[in-house]
């Protein structure tokens, strides 16, 4: 293998972009590999290509973005778009397979930014045909300007949930119905953290306004939802769901789900780190120090993926990991780092403040976390709520058990959908924590890779017996 | 102080767990002290390969008797195991593996072992049709197969526990000292005490075999396989190839499993693996070799077990040459899946006294001495 690259950053993200963007300025060579065909993350999608109507109905938000790519000008970054990692070993060897070529480099430094996913919304009928996450709609719309024909249910909670619905109408789509699935003792339980939240007013007033324009579009908003079920043959008919103390039966052609987002652990499992379960958000994060940095030496990780804290705080965490990647390898004094990290740290206090509040006020009902028993959790495998409480009766402990009793989390998606709720089953159904029920052991590759590029990535180990 | 237990089993891995159920039929209590839980290593995540084909010499009448067993797989664990005799194929692509595997059949043979069959390259076409054009023909076991093996140690788990074996787990061993004529153990479970001990710990077994004074030659090795999307029914047999690390299966699901023996690294003390991407590399290659239409076929997962490795390549089975009621099973060098369920019985006839029916000699614990 070839001299170690100093750095590579994993995602072009809010988080990625600006870890680049301070190690480059401090003079450190910079790898960026993307899964994307263009930078800007799941959050500011092909921000460089947006047309300014796009960008109109995107917000304000999504042209922040555009400033964060003044770093693929610098000439220490090498920046290549397209490129799936589908493994990072602790030895800070990284394998990607750019146009069907698989190949790996060596790092002195890597800096994670690999985000976040959806929170998988699981509940009877949720993989029929016509139900899909909010955020991949969110994406059809930035990259391709695609809209859901007819009229779209939204159904779930949390603030992308406004956002994309807000965002179709500002692009000409219909709203059927927005369905709340947020319990009604949510926002009592938030109000703790409502003082500390109010030290962001920005948020508030964001929430207020996207409200105000889905009144106006006066589609039906339906509060406190549950017992949600998707209903039909082939593909999603109605929706069915309770509300008000009423049932209801809501026709739809396009369902789209959405509950919050969670860290994109498969990265951080893989490479074996520590994991905290973390009761209010209901999600794991890996543990990490204030610089982003791991148990692993050379490895940190910046953004969502370290736990969700929003787009500004993933650009203030990839501030904090490149200084501190560009200190590591002698191209800043500490003196320097810490000079320059200041305020961004205080900055970055200021935006995780704003958290529990949220994490309080949207976290998702007991219903889409522990579902019922005839609730496929597993798509991949196709494995029930209901089969994995058997396997928690015939003596299954965790996870990586419930693998073997029965598939779950064994697909082409690794656990990566089903995840979070194997955990929650089997915990709830022992009564015990998730924290010490674990998470599935993630196996690699963390993206699938076909023979043919593992086959060329031409080289010779010492290792194989006999 | 738990002391009315007749025997106390290291390790409840499948010759463990094959060792509490053949001992509690005999009217035995044993207990299996399990320092994670069941079928987590080696047991749980092999490639799960009931072979007779390609064994070691002195393998071979354990294999056999052991064969007999998986047949009536059912009546021994109260479950199939996922066994299906689907046969295994050793393919010989050159006219020297040819001849290597006339050979070992013709001497089989004169040995009175009919189980390995040569075939020629018309017969390979008929058993594995898209087979790569070049291959000249194959050894066959017909009826070996495979058995899915985290089944397998659950269901032998549930048949010991039926008949009256104790199994613990997060029970790591601590300590082992023999007082007043008993094996007595400290565990992360409290304290455990029997007459004779049985260490069935496999890749930790070299560990435990030093603790008792009597250490062995021993590494550790981390054999690695991988799964694959997908794909139409195409391949019945397990599929093993004479000059290539390869070892390939098609599951019912339709996934294609691949392994041969290429190593990650194991790390055993932090129940860790570590997988070797050059030698997956040359996995995938070995694969397309023979089966090249498979270009496309996506890796979704690869993994590797942890394994005890003997230098002649063959495990340790036999009683303990210095301490008393202690017997080693152990070091099974990546193939003692299918040996499981005989191993019980051999451990079950020595706590017994009862004369040993199969030829365990090769396999003492002194070879190496």
């Amino acid at each position: 293998m070839s001299d170690p690259v100093p750095l590579i950053v994993i995602g072009a993200g809010p988080a990625g972009l600006c870890a680049a963007a301070e190690a480059t300025a401090a003079g450190v060579e910079t790898l960026l590999l993307d899964e994307q065909t263009a930078p800007g993350g799941q959050i500011y999608r092909a921000i460089g290509r947006a047309s300014p109507e796009r960008q109109a109905i995107l917000g304000s938000d999504y042209g922040r973005g555009a400033r964060l790519l003044e770093v693929l000008d610098s000439g220490c970054l090498d920046y290549r778009p397209s490129a799936s990692v589908w493994q990072v070993t602790p030895e800070r060897e990284v394998y990607f397979t750019i146009a069907g070529q698989a190949q790996s480099l060596r790092a002195e430094r890597i800096v994670l930014a690999s985000g976040a996913m959806e929170r998988p919304m699981p509940f009877p009928g949720w993989t029929l045909p016509g139900v899909m996450g909010a955020g991949a709609a969110q994406t059809l719309l930035k990259s391709s300007g695609l809209l859901p024909g007819g009229g779209a249910v939204l159904a779930g909670s949390g603030p992308l949930l406004f956002l994309v619905a807000s965002q179709i109408l500002d692009a000409g789509g219909r709203i059927a119905a927005l369905v709340e699935t947020t319990p009604r003792g949510n926002s009592m339980r938030a109000m703790p953290y409502l003082p500390a939240m109010l030290r962001m007013p920005s948020y508030l007033t964001k929430g207020a306004v996207l409200l105000a324009r889905l009144r106006r579009a006066k589609a039906p908003h339906f509060k406190g939802a549950h017992n949600l079920s998707a209903q039909g043959g082939k593909r999603i008919e109605f929706l069915r769901f309770t509300a008000g103390g009423r049932d209801h039966d809501v026709p739809c052609s396009l369902l789209l789900l959405h509950q919050g987002v969670v860290s994109n652990v498969q990265i951080t499992r893989a490479l074996g780190l520590a994991h905290d379960w973390k009761p209010l958000p209901r999600a794991w994060q890996p543990r990490l120090d204030p610089w982003g940095g791991s148990a692993l030496e050379g490895i940190a990780m910046a953004g969502d993926g370290g736990g969700i804290f929003g787009a500004r705080a993933a650009e203030l965490q990839g501030r904090l990991a490149g200084l501190d990647a560009a200190y590591r390898l002698g191209k800043l004094t500490q003196a320097a780092r810490d000079a320059k990290a200041r305020s961004v740290q205080r900055a970055l206090a200021a935006e995780r403040a704003a958290r529990p509040f949220l994490d309080r006020l949207y976290q998702p009902a007991a219903e889409f976390l522990n579902p019922a028993d005839e609730t496929l959790v597993c798509r991949c495998e196709e494995v029930t709520a209901g089969q994995i409480r058997g396997f928690v009766k015939l003596g299954c402990l965790g996870p990586n058990q419930a693998k073997s009793f029965g598939r779950a989390g064994m697909g082409p998606c690794q656990g990566r959908v089903c995840g979070l709720c194997v955990s929650e089953i089997i915990a709830r159904a022992r009564g015990a924590d998730v924290q010490d029920v674990g998470y599935f052991r993630i196996r690699p590759p963390i993206k699938p890779v076909t023979l043919a590029e593992l086959a060329a990535m031409a080289c010779a180990g010492p290792n194989d017996a006999k | 102080m738990q002391s009315n237990y007749d025997a106390l089993i290291i390790g409840g891995g499948l010759h463990g767990l094959s060792s509490a159920l053949h001992l509690a039929r005999a009217g035995l209590k044993p207990v299996v002290l399990e320092k994670d839980y069941p079928g987590r290593h080696a047991s749980g995540v092999n490639a799960g390969g009931v072979r007779r084909l390609g064994r070691h010499k002195a393998e071979i009448p354990l294999s056999v008797a052991a064969m007999k067993l998986w047949r009536e797989i059912g009546e021994l664990t109260g479950e199939d195991c996922g066994f299906t005799p689907c046969g295994q194929v050793k393919v010989a692509e050159t006219e020297t593996e040819m001849a290597g595997q006339r050979a070992r059949v013709e001497s089989l043979v004169a040995q009175g072992h009919g189980h390995e069959e040569l075939i020629d390259a018309k017969e390979l076409r008929s058993l594995v049709p898209t087979i790569a054009p070049h291959c000249l023909g194959a050894i066959v076991c017909r009826d070996d197969g495979a058995a899915d093996p985290f089944r397998t140690a659950m269901a032998f788990a549930r048949a010991a526990r039926a008949q009256g074996a104790s199994i613990q787990d997060g029970a790591r061993v601590q300590s082992i000292e023999r007082r007043d004529g008993l094996w007595r153990a400290a565990t992360a479970q409290g304290r455990f005490a029997a007459p004779i001990l049985i260490n069935c710990a496999g890749a930790w077994g070299g560990e435990i075999a030093a603790r008792l004074g009597e250490p062995v030659p021993m590494r550790t090795q981390a054999p690695m396989l991988m799964i694959t999307e997908r794909l139409a029914p195409f391949l019945e047999p397990v599929l093993g190839a004479a000059g290539r690390a390869l070892s390939f299966k098609q599951f019912s699901n339709g996934t294609l499993m691949i392994g041969g023996g290429h190593l990650g690294r194991a790390e055993p003390a932090r129940n860790a693996t570590h997988l070797d991407f050059a030698a997956l590399s040359r996995s995938a290659q070995s694969v397309l070799a023979l089966f090249p239409a498979l270009r496309g076929l996506r890796v979704v997962r690869a993994w590797a077990g942890i394994e005890g490795v003997m230098p002649d390549g063959i495990p340790v089975i036999g009683p303990s040459e210095t301490r008393e009621g202690v017997f080693h099973v152990f070091g099974f060098c990546a193939h003692g899946f299918q040996l499981g369920p005989i191993t019980g019985q051999i451990v079950a006839a020595w706590a017994q006294k009862k004369p040993m029916n199969l030829p365990i000699a090769p396999f003492r614990i002194g070879r190496f001495a």
